[in-house]
């Protein structure tokens, strides 16, 4: 098995988690955080095996609980339930193309909200929730669906800086070489 | 579109649905912890992140150190007189407030009435905001080993900001006015009608709060002051929360209320108060 891929990834949901909590930029203009880790989801079903699935949406889920009001653990399976369908199905998705990646990441990052609301509200939790949410609802669908190819070009690119990659022999021989002209 | 569905359900084997059994169990057992418990497990997750705000602390001084090398010298001759100018006249100010002071506590002896404290404060940096965009906390880089307790008001110069509502070893969470978590008995000083800080009122504007319980007769108009009322253990009388928005209107419940803007920008939070007591 290949350990860089869940390594990457875990990595990268515990980077992804502080800067939601630290960064507040989008927060400030549109009025809504951007949350990462469904678009970071969609790669990890399409890319890596189960047990990672299960790991980010648990280490994920926590990570993110830790640093909101939320009850902990609410987060872990909404989480995992999109990684759990998008999984089985990664044979017949078309995981190369920009327009796949931004639909799944626009579908995971509209489901994972909307299932933890769900949840919490069905618990009871003294929320503000308004149309304004449903503005905050957008905002997270699309920017989490806009930055969806931009995770699997990041992972593109620590894996071609971090994987070794095996030498392509050329076709190009010396001793065929054909010797043209006199001596 | 059956043979559709019979083929994604034929795609999971057993040990998906294991799996997806783990993760279930799992999120039920977090959920039934007990509120301490729970919180203990988010204190030692939350303190997996120390070295990240260390890093981003102290890259923070290495900028500022590097911004200060940069600012020439006749800026900081002329920020220096500057806060000299602000440093004498804040002095006249402190002797001014200090007779005052002295003034009010023999009135309040002669009328035998109860002396009053002065605020101690405690200076925090927000380091990070609730990622969830449901819930209205920050969390503020103080806590136990400085004396953080949980209920204290936070405040910033320009008005109230909310509440400690969890303090771990060296951070604090701080609840925002506005949340429902945090309600506060609220004084129109104008009218002097009284009411309550229930929550939000709008999910999208953190700046606009719901004045309610408020009596049948009052009649609140645009830009009369709000202050905390005092009632109740937490938030001191006097405290600047904002001013009102919009004229009060009846609600079916019999009671009138009012939108009020808060007066401390709660968007742009780096550095806040703590109220010690």
């Amino acid at each position: 098995m290949n350990w860089l891929t869940p390594i990457l990834i875990l990595l990268v949901a515990y980077v992804a988690v502080y800067l939601e909590a630290t960064f507040n930029g989008i927060r400030h203009f549109l009025g809504a955080q951007i949350d990462l880790l469904p678009a970071l989801m969609v790669y990890a079903a399409l890319s890596s095996e189960l047990m990672t699935i299960m790991a980010l949406a648990v280490l994920g889920g926590l990570w993110f609980d830790s640093f909101s009001s939320n009850p902990l653990g609410i987060s872990i399976l909404p989480l995992f339930l999109v990684g759990y369908l998008i999984y089985p199905r990664r044979g017949l998705i078309l995981r190369e193309q920009y327009y796949t990646q931004l639909v799944l990441g626009l579908l995971a990052s509209s489901i994972v909200p909307l299932m933890t609301l769900l949840m919490l509200l069905s618990g009871r939790e003294p929320l503000v929730v308004g149309w304004g949410t449903l503005w905050q609802w957008l905002v997270m669908a699309v920017g989490g669906g806009l930055l969806t190819p931009v995770i699997f070009r990041l992972f593109d690119g620590l894996h071609y800086a971090l994987s070794y990659r095996p030498v392509v022999e050329t076709s190009f021989r010396m001793d065929r070489e054909l010797r043209r002209g006199r001596k | 579109m059956r043979s559709t569905a019979t083929g994604g359900l034929s795609m999971l084997k057993r040990p998906h649905y294991m799996a997806l059994g783990l993760v279930g169990l799992l999120t039920v057992i977090l959920l039934n912890l007990p509120h301490h418990t729970a919180n203990q497990i988010k204190l030692a997750l939350g303190s997996l992140y120390l070295p990240l705000f260390g890093l981003s602390k102290s890259s923070q001084q290495v900028i500022n150190k590097t911004g200060d090398a940069v600012v020439s010298r006749s800026q900081l001759l002329r920020q220096n007189e500057e806060l000299r100018q602000t440093n004498a006249l804040l002095q006249v100010r402190a002797m001014q407030a200090d007779n005052l002071q002295r003034e009010n506590e023999r009135l309040r002896q002669l009328f035998n009435w109860q002396k009053q404290t002065t605020w101690q404060l405690r200076l925090a940096r927000v380091i990070a905001r609730d990622p969830a965009n449901w819930w209205h906390t920050v969390q503020i880089d103080v806590g136990s080993r400085d004396g953080m307790k949980a209920f204290l008001p936070v405040l910033t110069p320009s008005g109230l900001v909310g509440r400690i509502s969890r303090v771990n070893l060296a951070t604090s969470e701080v609840v925002l006015v506005g949340s429902s978590e945090c309600k506060v008995a609220a004084l129109v000083r104008e009218t002097g009608d009284n009411g309550v800080i229930t929550g939000g009122a709008s999910p999208l504007d953190s700046s606009l709060v719901t004045l309610s319980f408020l009596g049948s007769s009052a009649n609140l108009k645009p830009g009369e002051k709000v202050v905390t009322w005092g009632e109740g253990e937490v938030f001191p009388k006097g405290i600047t929360i904002g001013q009102v928005a919009e004229d009060s209107h009846p609600t079916d419940l019999g009671y009138n209320e009012a939108r009020v803007k808060l007066a401390a920008d709660l968007g742009a939070l780096e550095e806040v108060w703590v109220l010690m007591r």
